[in-house]
């Protein structure tokens, strides 16, 4: 693994007596590709911020590259952000707004020129150089934004919900963009966004945040399979996160009926939340189900079908290739290996997941 | 159908505008170039060559350029400041800003007058320190002081619009990019403002130019503007001929220094006229 690059220490920061932050430690390794996920509000930008240094933390430290730079200004930090409004400025055309900090460093004009086509190229605007600002789709606006942060070659590149304006597809497409950037120039990315699928294409690591708690941080793999808690499990694809108790080890009652499982280590009797993800739930004939009931829903999404089965009084819901008509009675079955088994939420912060959850 | 009703509720502003804007014009261009007998002629408009006319009009120009200077200088500051204000707060001190306007344009010069005159408030105050008196009263000093004061407002309020119009995004931008403070200001405060200051300009320009009343009550009748030779004209000598002729190169002197501000705007699309 590559050596740390940014450190965040005991990051604490409020806003006129809202604890926004409340003692984060995070850190970031070279080359990585760093996702912070979170619902709206959850204080990703003011993360993001923070490392950008328009922020400044009320206690902890933030280390880069091996210096505490918890007090330089931005101005003075070795990173470029792309922010989560463009900001482009809408006095110059295209090619000074991308000029504008390698001037600022005093490089030749050549150098500069240069840059600005090889800049342009790279996020697929060729020939826009003397375009103005307010003649781009909101699409290329953001593309400007990114050419015009990373011909800085900065070592580290902060992307606030960068896709967040555009459509589907245009989004489907940039992601890929900034995938082939970050391999190509090898620098190091931290993006924000609320997307979970976004997070799970693009991440070499997610951090899973919510009112300012960090819930878990891992690669996408791991969120996915393994989420920590329910918040993070609800939050990362759809689930059913139904009230279950471990009986003893490998065996949980949920909704009466016990379930055969591979979890160990919860002791007896204690309540847990219990996860089953909507792919893993096989519907059968209703007497070789563990749970029998009736399809009340049916959505057809292309690759799948989306069913709603109420059974033993909670609403599953289901992703299967087979259809089920609305009314017929299905059984339920579910794998011991794709049953989640989670604590209850108990110490402070993981209490904050309670709350959205 | 809309198209119709759309006109109805033009209509009191055409007859607004030809009424007042229109018809004042066409007469001021008849009066220009007819004789008072009423054949057509270009003496009227020629007389600005005449020396003391010629003069007036040149140190009009320069007492409306200083005074645009001296508002643009104040202006500008005091702008940013409150720009930089607490939200709470900001209203407020524009309120400051705005109430002389709310007295009449006559009474502040009055006060002026007061304030200024060799016996009056000032240099009592001045006198009660031991210090020497200020004798500005009838000097363009005066009038400039006064024109800067009454016109002031207008020169910081559009400077201040277009600073509380900038992104705060834009500015944290630039100092991503490396940018410090002299940087920012002159690359972006700057070039964002400017339509503000050249509205600024316009509107301190313009008036200050072509005003008559300072110059009468506080240049004691030693200071001649072009405005106080038009008034004359038109109030003492009633040749409504003349008049009008200099009016009408007047107002060629204004279009063609607002045309000249406004070639100066970089931004676009914020022409003020
Ligand atoms: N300058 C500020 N003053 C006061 N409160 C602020 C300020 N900036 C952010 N906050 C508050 O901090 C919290 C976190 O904000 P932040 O912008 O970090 O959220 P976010 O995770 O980026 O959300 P989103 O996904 O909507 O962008 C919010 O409750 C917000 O209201
Ligand atoms: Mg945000």
């Amino acid at each position: 693994m590559s050596k740390k690059l940014i450190d965040l220490q005991h990051i604490t920061k409020s806003y006129d007596g809202h604890t926004i932050l409340d003692d984060l430690n995070l850190y970031i390794r070279e080359n990585e590709f760093l996702t912070l996920l979170g619902p709206s509000g959850c204080g990703k930008t003011t993360t993001l911020r923070l490392i950008g240094g328009f922020e400044s933390p009320d206690n902890g430290k933030i280390i880069f590259d091996g210096k505490n730079i918890t007090n330089l200004a931005p101005n003075e930090r070795q990173l470029n952000t792309v922010f989560q409004r463009y900001a482009l400025f809408p006095h110059m055309t295209i090619a000074e707004n991308i000029a504008f900090g390698l001037k600022i460093k005093k490089k030749s004009k050549d150098y500069i020129n240069d840059k600005i086509k090889y800049a342009l190229k790279l996020v697929n605007l060729d020939g826009f150089e003397k375009r103005s600002i307010d003649s781009l789709s909101g699409g290329q606006q953001q593309r400007i934004a990114i050419a015009r942060a990373i011909v800085n070659e900065p070592k580290v590149l902060l992307l606030d919900e960068p896709l967040g304006a555009l459509d589907l597809k245009l989004r489907q497409d940039m992601q890929y963009e900034l995938i082939r950037l970050k391999n190509e120039l090898g620098i190091t990315f931290i993006y924000v966004t609320h997307d979970q699928e976004e997070a799970l294409t693009m991440s070499d690591t997610i951090v899973v945040m919510n009112q300012g708690y960090i819930q878990q941080i891992g690669t996408p793999e791991d969120i996915y399979n393994e989420p920590c808690n329910a918040f993070v499990a609800d939050f990362i694809g759809e689930s059913n996160i139904i009230d279950g108790i471990m009986l003893e080890d490998k065996l949980v009652k949920i909704l009466n009926v016990t379930f055969p499982c591979v979890d160990e280590g919860f002791g007896t009797n204690t309540p847990v939340d219990v996860v089953i993800r909507p792919e893993d739930v096989e519907l059968v004939a209703p007497e070789q189900g563990l749970l029998s009931g009736e399809v009340t829903s049916l959505i057809f999404k292309g690759v799948h079908w989306e069913i709603v089965v109420l059974a033993g009084g909670y609403e599953w819901l289901v992703h299967t290739t087979q259809m089920h008509p609305v009314g017929s009675k299905v059984g339920i079955r579910v794998d011991p290996f794709n049953i989640q088994i989670m604590n209850k939420p108990e110490s402070s912060d993981e209490k904050a997941v309670e709350l959205d959850a | 159908m809309r198209n119709l009703k759309r006109q109805l509720f033009a209509g009191p502003y055409m007859i607004w505008i030809v009424g007042f804007i229109l018809l004042p014009v066409v007469m001021i261009l008849y009066y220009a170039f007819t004789t008072s007998s009423g054949s057509f002629t270009v003496s009227n408009v020629l007389t600005i060559t005449h020396p003391i006319f010629f003069r007036a009009l040149l140190f009009s120009l320069k007492l409306a350029l200083v005074c645009t200077l001296i508002c643009l200088v104040l202006a500008y500051p005091l702008a940013m400041i409150l720009n930089n204000m607490k939200n709470g707060s900001q209203g407020f001190i524009v309120f400051i800003f705005i109430l002389p306007m709310w007295m009449n344009f006559m009474l502040r010069i009055l006060a002026w007058k007061m304030l200024l005159s060799n016996n009056g408030i000032i240099n009592t105050i001045l006198g009660f320190f031991g210090l020497p008196d200020l004798h500005i009263i009838n000097t363009p000093a005066a009038v400039v002081l006064c024109m800067v004061y009454d016109f002031l407002p207008f020169m910081v309020l559009p400077i201040y619009n277009a600073l509380a119009r900038i992104n705060r995004d834009v500015i944290e931008a630039a100092k991503d990019l490396g940018a410090g403070n002299i940087t920012i200001f002159f690359k972006i405060i700057v070039p964002l403002s400017m339509s503000g200051v050249i509205s600024g300009i316009i509107m301190v320009f313009v008036p200050a130019l072509t005003s008559f009343a300072v110059s009468d009550l506080l240049g004691g009748g030693k200071v001649l503007l072009i405005g106080n030779i038009i008034e004359q004209a038109f109030t003492q000598d009633y040749n409504w001929n003349l008049g009008a002729g200099l009016s009408f190169v007047l107002m060629i002197f204004v279009l063609v220094s607002m045309t000249l501000v406004n070639s100066r705007d970089t931004e676009g699309g914020a022409n003020v006229w």
